[in-house]
């Protein structure tokens, strides 16, 4: 247990006047009542009336956290009293004494449990390293520096048993901006919230503001989104609003709605939003009336209208999708048949790097397509040499993503 | 409280689209003139959507880091900031002549001063004519020195041309490039045959781009003959037709356009103190240093 600070001692007792009460600790100063202390009070304040206690300026301050309750103590007294408690004062000064955005608060109160976790038992589990929170694939663990200052450490989940002097150490938020942007196999990310955050480096002895920037960094307006759901004020924007607003070159995927159902929507749902590629948690639906049906997540942070990764999908999709399907014949063994899923599901699960060179039992595996590729394409990479016939409109839709980047991307 | 949020359009495809932006929001944060300092994207996160509930100041000036007025600082960003009765004509602009209007946003609690995108600020003569500096590697660049300023022609945004014009026209007027031309990627006078637009040895080519993409490193240096295959890289200076052609890259790569992103939330109102002036200083060309980076070797 460390001495309490001067300066936070200080503060509690010019606090106490307008009375503290945070985490168990409440404290009260109930001087000047009769003008004695000749400050300037109104009346009727809480915890003023009908208590016992002797007036006179001496012996006016209350002190109590869960277990204790010292009443009519001077001010030498209440500095006694909280240097037996310096973990309640400097818990109540960090949490009140610094300047911090509401919504930042509510996140780095929300990473230690404050609200349920009481004050010694959080302070015992950060003295041991105990506390630790996450946050997508963030792993923050809360340490106790000086004073009660809390000291973050922000790592990748799965490097939380490393210790972060194994790891590729950093110290300013802005470095999180470069370790976000690529996975750990060296590709672009575009989504800073697909589960894909490379590994291998830590954020040490942050404060408050400077994990709340990294966090920023990683996951982007993030904690603005989960604090304004956690007020009951997220302002959802559901897909048919969302793509109606949309003009330029995604002003087509407003006719993907053709009144005919959502489905397509659970689709794109389902290929872009589950957990398995993002990890907020979609909150926004086809339209205020109708839900999708498949999962929104779990995340912690909601997702509050379709991002523009997935309007700019849905813009392929609204091309692609305009055709009309047709019948085709092939000629397939039911292996082969199987083996087509197969790879389909291995692309869309991102397996494909997984499966061993020599898994000749897998029909993902590159041997197997590539003996697949031989047997059943023909020369123009027609399956089975069956022509797909040209489709209008089929053939806009490829590298249409390009086109829209060059629109702009560039300046 | 003020903040600064610097908007731009990023890419989905490109993990170099936003280095730019990144560069001089972290500039703009240095010199501690504004309490936040923010970057927000069309392809990119925080979205503009989502910026300004990020922030905590009041006043929130927002510059966007596009070359022209168009499409996207007329429609798309306002529409997504969700600045409430926002109308081209509050610009009052001719196209290339917006500072700035001030608008309340639907979700949030602030006033948001609108500014003009940073390609048509006067101060972007100053940094074509830094970017000619580095890439150089010489403070002095001009006398007997062409200057092409290249741009998209009206076939892509009707005011992107003008100011390209506007801008070469300025530069010129400073007497201090032995040949000052503007030069367009699809209309003439065209890029393609910028020895012919040039008496002088040496020509600077300046893209006015705010990244390097797709058009910078890959069109731009094949369609002036730097290189046949853009994969191969190229040499600065390049020799083309017997000139030596020194390629800058895009604009917005320069340092030095930290500065106009302040002039802009200057011209709005923002209190920059002599960050103006700092930045200047601080992103001043050495003598004999090229740039490094894309102007090197286009890889
Ligand atoms: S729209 Fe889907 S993919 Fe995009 S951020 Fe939301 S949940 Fe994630």
């Amino acid at each position: 247990m460390t001495d309490v600070d001067d300066a936070q001692l200080e503060a509690l007792v010019a606090a106490a006047e307008e009375g503290v009460a945070l985490d168990g600790l409440i404290v009260t100063d109930e001087g000047g009542e009769n003008g004695e202390g000749g400050e300037d009070r109104e009346d009727g304040e809480d915890g003023k009336d009908g208590e016992d206690r002797e007036d006179g300026v001496g012996d006016r301050y209350t002190f109590a956290t869960g277990s204790d309750t010292h009443a009519g103590l001077d001010e030498a007294g209440l500095g006694r009293v909280a240097a037996q408690n310096p973990w309640y004062v400097s818990n109540w000064y960090y949490w009140e004494a610094i300047e911090r955005p509401p919504a930042e608060r509510a996140f780095l109160r929300w990473l230690e449990d404050a609200d349920e976790r009481d004050v010694p038992d959080r302070y015992e589990a950060m003295a041991e390293g105990r506390l630790a929170a996450s946050w997508g694939q963030l792993h923050v663990t809360i340490r106790l520096g000086e004073h009660g200052h809390r000291v973050y450490t922000v790592r990748h989940a799965e490097d939380a048993d490393r210790e972060p002097e194994a790891l590729e150490v950093h110290t300013d938020p802005r470095d999180a901006r470069e370790i976000a942007t690529f996975d750990d196999r060296g590709r672009y990310r575009p989504l800073k919230t697909a589960p894909t955050l490379p590994t291998g480096w830590a954020f040490v002895d942050l404060d408050g503001r400077a994990l709340a920037e990294t966090v920023g960094f990683v996951y982007p307006a993030t904690v603005a989104n989960w604090y304004r759901e956690r007020r009951g004020e997220l302002d959802v924007s559901h897909w048919r609003e969302t793509m109606a607003r949309q003009t330029g070159i995604y002003g087509v995927v407003e006719t993907w709605d053709r009144g005919e159902g959502h489905e397509h929507v659970n689709w794109v749902a389902e290929a872009c939003c589950v957990d398995s590629q993002c990890l907020k948690r979609r909150e926004w639906a086809y339209d205020e009336e109708t839900p999708l049906e498949v999962d929104g997540g779990d995340g912690a942070f909601p997702c509050r209208e379709p991002c523009s990764l997935v309007v700019s999908a849905a813009r392929t999709w609204t091309t692609l999708e305009g055709e009309e399907p047709r019948t085709y014949e092939f000629e397939l063994t039911p292996s082969e048949k199987e083996q087509l899923e197969a790879i389909v599901d291995a692309v869309a699960d991102g397996r494909t790097d997984d499966i061993r060179e020599a898994d000749f039992s897998d029909g993902a595996n590159r041997y197997r397509a590539r003996f697949l590729r031989a047997k059943r394409f023909d020369d123009e990479g027609d399956l089975c040499g069956v022509a797909t016939d040209e489709w209008d409109g089929a053939e806009g839709a490829d590298g249409a993503d390009g086109a829209d980047e060059a629109d702009g991307a560039d300046g | 409280m003020q903040a600064l949020v610097i908007v731009a359009h990023g890419s989905h495809l490109n993990p170099d689209a936003s280095a730019p932006t990144y560069a001089h929001a972290d500039t703009v944060r240095e010199t501690g003139v504004f309490d936040e300092v923010a970057t927000a994207f069309w392809k990119e996160e925080p979205s503009f959507r989502e910026v300004l509930r990020t922030l905590e100041s009041e006043e929130v000036y927002v510059v966007p880091l596009f070359v022209s007025e168009g499409y996207f600082t007329e429609e798309v960003i306002p529409r997504e900031l969700r600045l409430e009765g926002w109308d081209v004509d509050a610009w009052d602009s001719d196209g290339t002549s917006a500072t700035q209007a001030t608008f309340a946003a639907a979700d949030v609690d602030k006033t948001v001063h609108y500014c003009g995108p940073v390609g048509t600020h006067d101060a972007m003569a100053d940094v074509i004519v830094r970017r000619a500096e580095s890439v150089t590697g010489d403070p002095e660049v001009g006398p007997g020195f062409g200057l092409a300023v290249v741009g998209h022609g009206t076939e892509r945004n009707e005011h992107s041309a003008k100011a390209i014009e506007y801008h070469a026209d300025r530069v010129r007027e400073r007497g201090r490039f032995a040949e000052v031309r503007a030069l367009f990627m699809d209309e003439a006078p065209e890029i393609d045959d910028v020895t012919d637009h040039f008496q002088s040895d040496d020509i600077v080519v300046v893209p006015l781009f705010v990244a390097d993409g797709y058009h910078t490193q890959e069109d731009i240096p094949e369609d002036v003959g730097l290189t046949d295959d853009h994969r191969e890289g190229w040499e600065t200076p390049a020799t083309v037709d017997g000139h030596r052609i020194w390629y800058a890259g895009a604009v917005g790569t320069e340092p030095l356009l930290a500065e106009v992103v302040l002039e802009r939330a200057a011209d709005a109102g923002a209190e920059v103190g002599d960050a103006l002036e700092e930045v200047r200083r601080r992103t001043r060309v050495a003598a004999g240093e090229p740039a490094p980076g894309p102007a090197g070797t286009g890889d």
